[in-house]
């Protein structure tokens, strides 16, 4: 009963959260330890949350490939991990996701989402456009969230079909659920 | 191609490996994996045939994971220098159980033998220790290998870094298993985690 109650409250504090922190909590529960991520400012509250939770260990990257990598090892030595990263860095992975392939472990990556919604800058359009198909060619699934009512629902399917169903998949956080970022007053 | 003052690759990794205990081992793509192949099939290897540039991630993630285990990527001079910034990553990190070494035949020997960037000015050694691994050395005969060899199972005093500069010889392949999943999951039910 008392571990039941514990489950309960944990779900409760998970929807009361920001999305960022509603991502955290599943993380937690599913019991993700290794963190590593090419830093974006949508993804700034998640890796502060990381960097501030003991269990879990914030891996900085020089870039995005490398996380793939990491996260083969780090299941080979029993841990499961959760790669993030900006839009602009999936074609940095192109080649390094043939692993997720050929060794059928657990990929899951949180991409925030640049190039779209209202963007300003012209040179995050170019990856931002392809960052779906890029992935879906490379063998990835991708699952989308554009509003703060629906990433729960969408972090839960995307880890459960990565974690359970060895399905390699990238969940994308529009930049509509980001918010623009703002380069002119 | 051949120097006589360089080691044979086959003779190096044999002694590394000779006395490995639980070590793993984890061969990046082309000749390491045949070298690693050579000194026997292990169910703690793990050869990569592509995904050029992840050999030291694929072991810094498992030496973080597993903190007690000797982990060692023997990996080639082209394959170390296209995953270059994992040396920093590795350097922020400092995992102590992470040894990681490159058998360096400044060459692209798979590929016709094109020179690589260490035949020139790219120092390896200089670069891994500037990255922030302190123990960063070049091992240039038999008998500092067989020491280091057995530094690799001193879980607590790592990460270490190895530069062997190899004789550029082409040598008879020795094929390793190519089946990722077989070797994932032989590796995982050797450390004692089951398939999902």
């Amino acid at each position: 009963m008392h571990a039941h109650s514990d489950a309960s409250a944990e779900q409760a504090a998970e929807r009361t959260a920001s999305w960022p922190g509603e991502i955290f909590a599943i993380l937690k529960r599913l019991g993700v330890r290794q963190v590593p991520y090419v830093p974006d400012a949508g993804h700034a509250e998640l890796i502060n949350r990381v960097l501030a939770e003991p269990s879990m260990r914030a891996i900085p990257l020089t870039t995005e490939q490398e996380g793939i990598a990491l996260l083969l090892g780090a299941w080979a030595g029993g841990q499961r991990g959760v790669l993030l990263m900006q839009s602009s860095g999936v074609g940095n992975c192109i080649n390094m996701l043939a692993l997720t392939q050929i060794f059928s472990f657990p990929f899951l990556t949180l991409v925030t989402m640049r190039g779209e919604w209202g963007e300003f800058n012209p040179w995050q359009v170019p990856m931002g456009s392809s960052t779906q198909g890029a992935f879906e060619l490379s063998g990835v699934k991708v699952l989308r969230a554009s509003h703060p009512s629906e990433v729960r629902e969408v972090m839960e399917a995307a880890a459960n079909q990565a974690f359970h169903a060895l399905t390699p998949t990238a969940m994308l956080l529009s930049q509509r659920l980001i918010g623009t970022r703002v380069f002119v007053k | 191609m051949s120097n006589a003052n360089h080691l044979d690759r086959r003779q190096v990794v044999a002694t590394l490996l000779a006395d490995r205990k639980g070590a793993v081992a984890i061969g990046g793509l082309g000749a390491s994996t045949y070298d690693i192949a050579a000194a026997g099939d292990h169910d703690r290897n793990l050869y990569l045939w592509g995904a050029m540039g992840g050999a030291v991630m694929i072991g810094l993630g498992l030496a973080l994971a597993q903190p007690e285990l000797p982990v060692v990527v023997i990996t080639g001079d082209g394959e170390m220098l296209m995953g270059m910034g994992s040396l920093a990553t590795v350097g922020l990190q400092q995992p102590k159980n992470l040894t990681i070494v490159v058998l360096d035949n400044e060459s692209y020997g798979e590929t016709g033998g094109q020179p690589s960037h260490t035949a020139a000015a790219a120092d390896l050694v200089g670069i891994a220790r500037a990255c922030g691994i302190s123990d960063s050395r070049a091992l240039t005969t038999q008998m500092e290998l067989k020491t280091f060899a057995k530094s690799l199972h001193e879980v607590s005093a790592g990460p270490r870094f190895a530069n062997v500069k190899i004789d550029a010889a082409n040598l008879e392949r020795v094929l390793s298993n190519r089946d990722g999943r077989f070797i994932l999951t032989r590796l995982r039910g050797s450390l004692g985690f089951k398939p999902i």
